[in-house]
C-alpha cells in the first residue's frame, strides 16, 4: 500500500513533464519541500491545475511514490497568483522569492520560511505595500531565519553599538571604523534606516522613506542575497522596480 | 548505446528511463526505418526556420499566414509558441495575423521580456496600420504575467489591447484546448485596461 498524507503546501514553481502532466515544487508546513507529479493538468479542464500554479496554497493529499511523490487532491487556501500576475512589479518580486525559498529550504524544510513566504505573497497579492518593499522586506528576514542575519545597527564584527556607515557584505553588515577595510561601501543614514525597518517589519517607517534610500537599500539587498545563496538568484536580474505614482 | 539515451534524455519531456526505452526500441524494433528518420531530422533542421516577421515556422523567408493575402493586417493575435497557431487556426475563427513571442516571461528559468520576440512586434505596430492586438498567451501563470507586461509596454493611441476570454482551463496549455473552447474564447475576448 502506497503511504498517504496531507500537508498544507504552497507552489514554488512548476516544470512541465511529458505530454500533459507536470512536476510541482512545493514547500509545505510540516513536510518540508516537495516534489511531486499533478497528472494531467496541462490537458484537462479539470480545477486541479489552476490550485497548483505558483504562488498558489493548497490543502495537498499525496502518496509516497519511489522517486516522486503524486499528488492525488487539491483544495485552495488561498490563491494568490492571479492579482499577482496582473500586476508586473508584484509578479517579478514573486518570482525572487519562491526561487529563494526554494533554495534556503530543504527536505527538512521550516514552519518559519513556510509563514514568511505564505505572508509574503498574500501581500503583495493584496498590494499592501509596495512590491520592491514587501521584496527586499522578504529577502532579508529569509535570510535571516536561514541563520544569516544582516546587521545595520552594531557592528557586525565586533558588535560596537551603532550608527556606523561602513557596509561590508561579506562581514554581515555594517561595521565599526576601526574594522572597517579601506574603500569600504558608505551607506545613508536614511538607507540603513530603511533597511532596519524592513528586516523587522516596521512598515510605517519603511512607507515613509524616500526613493534614493529604496534604491539603494535593494542594491544592499541584492548584493546581500548573492553573497550568501551559494548559486546566484536567476530572477533577482529580471525584478521590476518601476515607481508608480 | 548510452551516447544515443544521452541525446535522447535532452530533448524536452523525456526522462532518463524514456530515453532507454526510446533508445531500445530504435535498436531491437525491425519495422523502425532509422535511415528514414535521420534524414527527417535533418531535412527539419535544413528547411525549417522562423518567420521573419512573425517568429512561426516556415519553410520560407516568411510564413504561409504572412505571406496570404487575404489575411487582415488589421489584426495581430499574440501566441507563445508556433504551435499555438495551428491550434487557433484550426478554429477558423481568426483571418489576422499572429506574432509568435518564442515563449513565456519566466524569471526564475532566467527568461525576461528581452529573451522574446518583443521588440519585433513592438516594431510591428509602429506604423499605424494594426488596430487590434489579441493577446494568447497560455491561461497560466507566466501566460497571465506576459500579457500584464504586454498590456503596459502595448499603450499607443489608436490600438485595442484584447485578451482571449476566460473559460480556457487555468493551468493548461492553449494548445490542448479543445476547438470549440477556443474558438468561444476568441469571440469573447475583452479589452484589458491599460
Ligand atoms: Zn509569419
Amino acid at each position: 500500500m502506497p503511504k498517504l498524507y496531507r500537508d498544507e503546501a504552497v507552489v514554488l514553481r512548476t516544470h512541465k513533464l511529458g505530454e500533459a502532466d507536470r512536476i510541482v515544487t512545493m514547500l509545505s508546513r510540516s513536510h518540508g519541500k516537495i516534489r511531486a507529479v499533478a497528472k494531467g493538468v496541462r490537458r484537462t479542464a479539470s480545477k486541479f491545475g489552476a490550485r497548483l500554479e505558483p504562488f498558489m496554497v493548497a490543502d495537498v493529499q499525496l502518496y509516497e511514490g519511489r522517486t516522486l511523490d503524486i499528488i492525488t487532491q487539491a483544495e485552495s487556501l488561498g490563491s494568490y497568483g492571479a492579482e499577482i500576475a496582473s500586476d508586473y512589479a508584484s509578479y517579478t518580486a514573486a518570482t525572487v522569492m519562491v526561487e529563494t525559498a526554494d533554495k534556503v529550504t530543504d527536505d527538512d524544510g521550516s514552519l518559519q520560511q513556510y509563514l514568511l513566504l505564505v505572508g509574503a505573497l498574500r501581500s503583495l497579492s493584496r498590494a499592501e505595500h509596495h512590491a520592491s518593499l514587501t521584496l527586499d522586506s522578504y529577502l532579508l528576514r529569509a535570510l535571516s531565519i536561514a541563520g544569516w542575519a544582516p546587521s545595520f545597527v552594531d557592528c557586525a564584527v565586533t558588535g560596537a553599538p551603532g550608527p556606523h556607515t561602513a557596509f561590508v557584505v561579506q562581514l554581515g553588515g555594517v561595521v565599526a571604523d576601526t574594522v572597517a577595510p579601506p574603500g569600504a561601501p558608505r551607506l545613508d543614514r536614511a538607507t540603513l534606516d530603511l533597511l532596519a525597518s524592513l528586516l523587522a517589519g516596521d512598515w510605517d517607517a519603511a512607507e515613509s522613506s524616500e526613493e534614493r534610500a529604496r534604491s539603494q537599500a535593494s542594491g544592499v539587498v541584492a548584493a546581500y542575497v548573492q553573497f550568501h545563496l551559494e548559486r546566484s538568484l536567476r530572477s533577482l536580474q529580471h525584478v521590476d522596480r518601476t515607481v508608480h505614482s | 548505446m548510452q551516447e544515443l539515451i544521452d541525446e535522447l534524455g535532452r530533448l524536452p519531456g523525456i526522462g532518463p528511463k524514456s530515453a532507454q526505452r526510446i533508445a531500445f526500441h530504435i535498436l531491437q524494433s525491425e519495422s523502425f526505418d532509422v535511415t528514414r528518420l535521420a534524414e527527417v531530422l535533418l531535412e527539419v533542421k535544413e528547411k525549417v526556420r522562423f518567420c521573419e516577421i512573425c517568429g512561426n515556422v516556415t519553410e520560407q523567408q516568411t510564413c504561409i499566414i504572412c505571406r496570404d493575402p487575404r489575411r487582415s493586417a488589421a489584426t495581430i493575435c499574440v501566441v507563445e509558441e508556433a504551435k499555438d497557431v495551428q491550434a487557433i487556426e484550426r478554429t477558423r475563427e481568426f483571418r489576422g495575423l499572429y506574432h509568435v513571442l518564442g515563449g513565456a516571461i519566466s524569471p526564475i528559468d532566467g527568461i525576461g521580456p528581452d529573451d522574446l520576440n518583443i521588440r519585433k512586434l513592438v516594431q510591428r505596430l509602429a506604423d499605424g496600420t494594426v488596430t487590434e492586438v489579441i493577446i494568447a498567451t497560455d491561461p497560466n501563470l507566466e501566460g497571465e504575467a506576459t500579457a500584464t507586461y504586454l498590456t503596459r509596454l502595448l499603450v499607443q493611441p489608436n490600438l485595442r489591447v484584447t485578451r482571449l476570454a476566460s473559460g480556457l482551463p487555468v493551468g493548461g496549455d492553449l494548445e490542448y484546448a479543445d476547438e470549440v473552447t477556443l474558438g468561444r474564447a476568441f469571440e469573447g475576448r475583452r479589452l484589458v485596461e491599460q
